[in-house]
């Protein structure tokens, strides 16, 4: 009887701030000493990277007060005791890392083309845009605009895509590769899927043969053998070069992707649309390709993302996109030995842009609640 | 109203005059390829065919820890050099990403909120941030190391600098093979074990310990004839001569920053996979293994994983062969693989271009056909057996 009458304590709370840290940092003597010892590493590793970044860094000015215009004005390389990060090298050669050699007469050129490409792509992000349609007219010719905007012509004077360099060829190659891949990959698709073995038989042969060689060969091959192959006096650009193999790459992955789409569709869509006297090309643009594009945009989304970091690799073939531009810095004698700070910098740059557009694929697929991911690069 | 072109509506016509089309143009496009590409290496004096692989190379190859290379070597071995560390940094990498990713993917899911936000973080930099600029990353690094001569020595016997991690070198004496293989021989019987000691719990119930009994199998017995044959099995240590390191195994850092790179770029994908896979498990299957007594490390290995591998392995399979192709990206950092060995320097030297991408492209395709392969007949194995 005794037992029954022992007063029981009440149970640990398991809401509020207390209730949430024994439930997720202290659950256990195992759980709370690992927690610990993460709490440890932070206390060591944070205060000493917040210093090296922002406290003891140099921005503009070493400790002295000079203005900096070389590494051997850093504070870190006046006096090793006394100095972090040394920025002003990215603050020296912002233009550069932004531009490349764009003359700066024209360099407004640019900034209208980056201007344009965020109202450009506005309508393709937010689908729920007032006057959407008028802006998405707007896109259709923005590629001809940045075009004649950025390359010279139509009262333009010429820049020579040599000149290019920075984030601007960083984001010329992953916005036109990936706008036009997405009709390549759309076609190729198409043509796996289709009835006629011939045709089926060639595109698969193409996506596979892409997909199982290295983007640096495919790059390469852009660079060594395309001038092989075309007749004397045709003369292509470095860049467009580049461009073609970077699409080329691109269309195949996104090829993949839009088939994983159309296998989603239920049989039904195309017989009902078959059944109404559609046409094949009627039943996929107006049936088919909407819904299931609508369904692969995250795999898309995740795709464009492996392209916008593969564009790095261009550096291998001699473009200075971002990253060449800081190996270009690097190499400059002002501004050796200055490694952590350069990419540093660079990785922030890519990190933001990729970091938000897989945000953006995750809004996406909780918005339209589809499951279907693959494995992007 | 029918229009004149009646036979046009027909399918079976349209699907032959389609094909038709296509294959004509495309062999027109091969044919106009084919003729300006020979006039123009006729026109720029590159020469074609394949002897050029017999011809001695006259260049250097740093890392080549397989084969003994010489500048008098011919372009076939430098092929051969290539293929060899191409196939060293994606297999060692594979590995190590997915121990990383596997341990990660399931540290993610710790009930420790902390330690799972910081493989979030971890997680997010390393996918979000491109390789070739984490490759180049880890070589600056590497390359910052101090010089040969003020060496960072560890347990006496391994010297990191700049120039890589120089560590002592086995050197097997006769006798060696007995004690290869014996551990060949432990490592069948040990699988033979297991697979007799799986049949006889199915049958009876009977338990036997097949874990100590490979552990004993593996290690004890082959080290017990090390030692009955007088340890035949000796190091040479590297020394410091001159300027540089004579003797012992050397790891170059070019290697080591592909293989860092490679590995912990991959491993933040796999362990994404891994989480997703385990997810996948419904929450019945934990609770109902809870619920009949199993253990919390067996409810892993033996309800939890074999379900999630099912979910696992077609995109750990993608992730394989992109972490092959990417080894590509070692001619940045001047990693001696096919691309930059074979692709790059013989193809500069001898101009035939055409020949060394076709052969350099043949490969990785081949690479990637039979990763995908081995690893379709794994999945097999692992998917639902229905009776």
């Amino acid at each position: 009887m005794n037992e029954m009458n022992e007063v029981r304590k009440p149970p640990v709370a398991t809401t509020g701030i207390i209730g949430w840290l024994r439930i997720n940092l202290f659950f256990n003597w195992t759980n709370s000493l690992i927690t610990l010892f993460v709490i440890y590493c932070l206390y060591q590793f944070i205060p000493w990277i917040l210093d090296w970044t922002i406290f003891s860094a140099d921005f503009k000015y070493n400790y002295l007060g000079e203005q900096i215009t070389n590494q051997e004005m850093c504070s870190r390389n006046l006096d090793p005791e006394n100095g972090g990060a040394c920025w002003a090298v990215i603050y020296v050669r912002f233009y550069q890392f932004i531009y490349g050699f764009y003359p700066k007469v024209e360099v407004w050129r640019v900034n209208l083309a980056y201007v344009m490409l965020a109202f450009a792509l506005l309508p393709l992000l937010y689908a729920k845009l007032p006057y959407r349609k008028y802006f998405l007219y707007f896109t259709y010719i923005f590629p001809i605009i940045a075009y004649f905007l950025l390359n010279g012509g139509l009262g333009f004077t010429e820049v020579s895509t040599n000149k290019w360099g920075g984030l601007l060829v960083t984001l010329v190659l992953g916005c036109t590769g990936i706008a036009l891949a997405f009709p390549i990959g759309i076609m190729l698709a198409l043509g796996r899927r289709s009835k006629l073995p011939v045709i089926s038989m060639m595109c698969t042969l193409f996506i596979e043969f892409i997909r199982g060689v290295p983007l640096i060969t495919l790059l390469f091959f852009g660079m060594v053998m395309l001038p092989l192959f075309l007749p004397e006096g045709i003369d292509m650009d470095g860049l467009v070069r580049v461009l073609v193999a970077v699409t080329l790459f691109q269309s195949a992955y996104m090829a993949e992707v839009i088939r994983g789409g159309l296998q989603a569709i239920p049989p039904g869509q195309y017989e009902a649309a078959k059944s109404l006297g559609m046409s094949y090309w009627r039943m996929n643009l107006l049936i088919i390709l909407p819904q299931a594009i609508r369904i692969s945009i995250p795999p898309i989304v995740n795709t464009s993302i492996g392209l916008f970091k593969d564009t790095t690799l261009v550096i291998i073939v001699g473009i200075l996109d971002l990253l060449g531009i800081g190996r270009g810095t690097l190499a400059d004698t002002n501004w050796l030995g200055l490694s952590y700070e350069i990419y540093f910098f660079v990785s922030l740059v890519f990190f933001i842009f990729t970091f938000g557009m897989s945000r953006y694929s995750l809004y996406l697929e909780k918005k339209l609640k589809t499951g279907i991911n693959m494995g992007a690069d | 109203m029918r229009s004149n072109l009646g036979f046009f509506s027909d399918e079976k016509f349209r699907s032959i005059f389609f094909q038709t089309l296509v294959v004509g143009l495309f062999a027109l496009g091969l044919f106009f390829v084919i003729s300006t590409t020979s006039y123009n290496l006729e026109k720029r004096n590159i020469a074609t065919g394949w002897s050029f692989l017999q011809n001695p190379a006259g260049f250097d190859i740093s890392f080549s820890p397989f084969l003994e290379f010489k500048s008098t070597d011919t372009h076939l071995k430098v092929y051969f050099v290539g293929v060899l560390n191409t196939l060293l940094v994606s297999i060692t990498g594979c590995i190590a990403a997915t121990i990383l990713g596997f341990i990660l993917g399931i540290v993610r899911l710790s009930s420790n909120w902390l330690l799972s936000r910081l493989v979030y973080i971890y997680v997010e930099f390393s996918r979000n941030v491109p390789l070739l600029l984490q490759i180049i990353l880890w070589y600056s690094i590497l390359i910052q190391l101090p010089r040969v001569k003020q060496s960072l020595q560890v347990l006496d016997v391994f010297y990191i600098s700049n120039r890589g991690l120089y560590s002592p070198r086995p050197i097997f004496e006769s006798g060696f093979s007995y004690v290869s293989i014996a551990i060949v021989l432990a490592l069948i019987s040990s699988f033979l074990i297991n697979r007799w000691a799986k049949k006889r719990q199915d049958k009876t119930g009977q338990q036997f310990p097949v874990f100590s009994s490979s552990i004993g199998l593996i290690f004890i017995v082959p080290l017990i004839l090390f030692f009955i044959l007088g340890s035949p099995l000796s190091f040479e240590h590297p020394e410091l001569k001159g300027f540089n390191f004579k003797g012992g195994l050397v790891i170059r850092p070019e290697f080591i920053a592909m293989f860092l790179a490679l590995s912990i770029y991959t491993a933040a994908f796999i362990s994404e996979i891994v989480r997703a896979g385990i997810m996948s498990v419904s929450k019945g299957q934990r609770e109902a293994s809870a619920a009949i007594g199993l253990k919390q490390t067996w409810i892993m290995r033996l309800i939890i994983i074999p379900q999630a591998l099912r979910v696992i392995v077609p995109p750990l399979t993608s992730q394989y062969l992109n972490l092959t192709k990417n080894s590509s990206l070692g001619i940045a950092v001047g990693y001696a693989d096919l691309v930059h060995g074979f692709g790059g320097i013989s193809l500069n030297q001898t101009g035939q271009a055409i020949e060394c991408m076709a052969i350099v492209m043949a490969t990785y395709l081949s690479i990637s056909l039979t990763i995908s392969f081995f690893m379709n007949i794994y999945n097999r194995s692992i998917q639902f057996k229905e009776k």
